[in-house]
């Protein structure tokens, strides 16, 4: 995990929930621009996964069995969502995007906190 | 006739439950496993939180009849839960030394656990008058 990158996730995944919400709120279904933001989400989440993964192996300490449950929940996420949202191709899916980035943020969170106290 | 619980509103619900269900399940296991003695109790509640959310997670994706009460006992039982642990964990935090999803009402999770239960409930509910 780096830092940055997990804050840099946090802000984005509450930049697309808010987005959502508004495109919801306007009676909007997601457009290609937002399905377009969930899956820059999703990549990014997958990068600090993969950056995670090279750190472990290369020793870092970190309980890595409560860890792994919290990364894989947050690389599917995003994926997840995406899936349902076409699914629903009205304002429903526009509250989709949206709750995927509302969770990923605490659920990043955790993940950072998870992350320093292998570190302490 | 009652609408199908897994369209529109459902969908959110059911993304939002199915993220909860696997991460509570995740850390329930883990707690379970690695530390059980320590906090009995409030390892045994994050195991039924857990449940609960997967329970939800499986109805909301079925979507009948069937499954709309299911999910209406499982959201239930999913508030009771959350406010009772979470002022329990106020009140009396000698017995939470760790935390579980529904700790502070869900203060570690955005406060999701909370509100959560309440949306799910009344989508259910209205779900269940609708007629088209």
């Amino acid at each position: 995990m780096i830092d940055a990158l997990g804050y840099g996730i946090i802000a984005a995944a509450l930049a697309l929930a808010v987005w959502g919400y508004v495109a919801a709120a306007l009676d909007r279904p997601p457009g290609r621009a937002l399905f377009a933001g969930a899956w820059v989400v999703a990549g990014l989440v997958v990068v600090q996964a993969l950056i995670a993964v090279a750190r472990i192996i290369g020793g870092a300490d970190v309980d890595v069995a409560l860890f792994a449950g919290y990364i894989l929940t947050a690389v599917v996420l995003e994926p997840a969502a995406v899936y349902l949202a076409r699914l629903e191709p009205t304002r429903w899916g526009s509250v989709i995007l949206a709750s995927g980035g509302l969770v990923l943020a605490p659920l990043t969170l955790r993940l950072l906190q998870i992350w320093r106290l292998g570190d302490g | 006739m009652a609408r199908r619980i897994n369209v529109g509103p459902g969908r959110a619900l059911l993304l939002v439950y199915a993220v909860f269900a696997l991460s509570a399940s995740v850390r329930a296991g883990y707690q379970l496993v690695t530390k059980f003695s320590e906090a009995p109790l409030a390892y045994l509640l994050s195991a039924l939180a857990a449940a609960i959310y997967v329970v939800a997670t499986v109805a909301l994706a079925r979507g009948g009849e069937t499954a709309r009460r299911v999910a209406l006992v499982a959201c239930s039982i999913e508030l009771i839960g959350v406010l009772a642990v979470g002022a329990l964990s106020y009140a009396q935090p000698e017995d939470f030394p760790d935390a579980t999803v529904w700790s502070h009402f869900g203060q570690g999770y955005g406060f999701i656990p909370v509100v959560l239960p309440v949306l799910g409930l009344i989508w259910l509910v209205r779900a269940g008058r609708s007629t088209d």
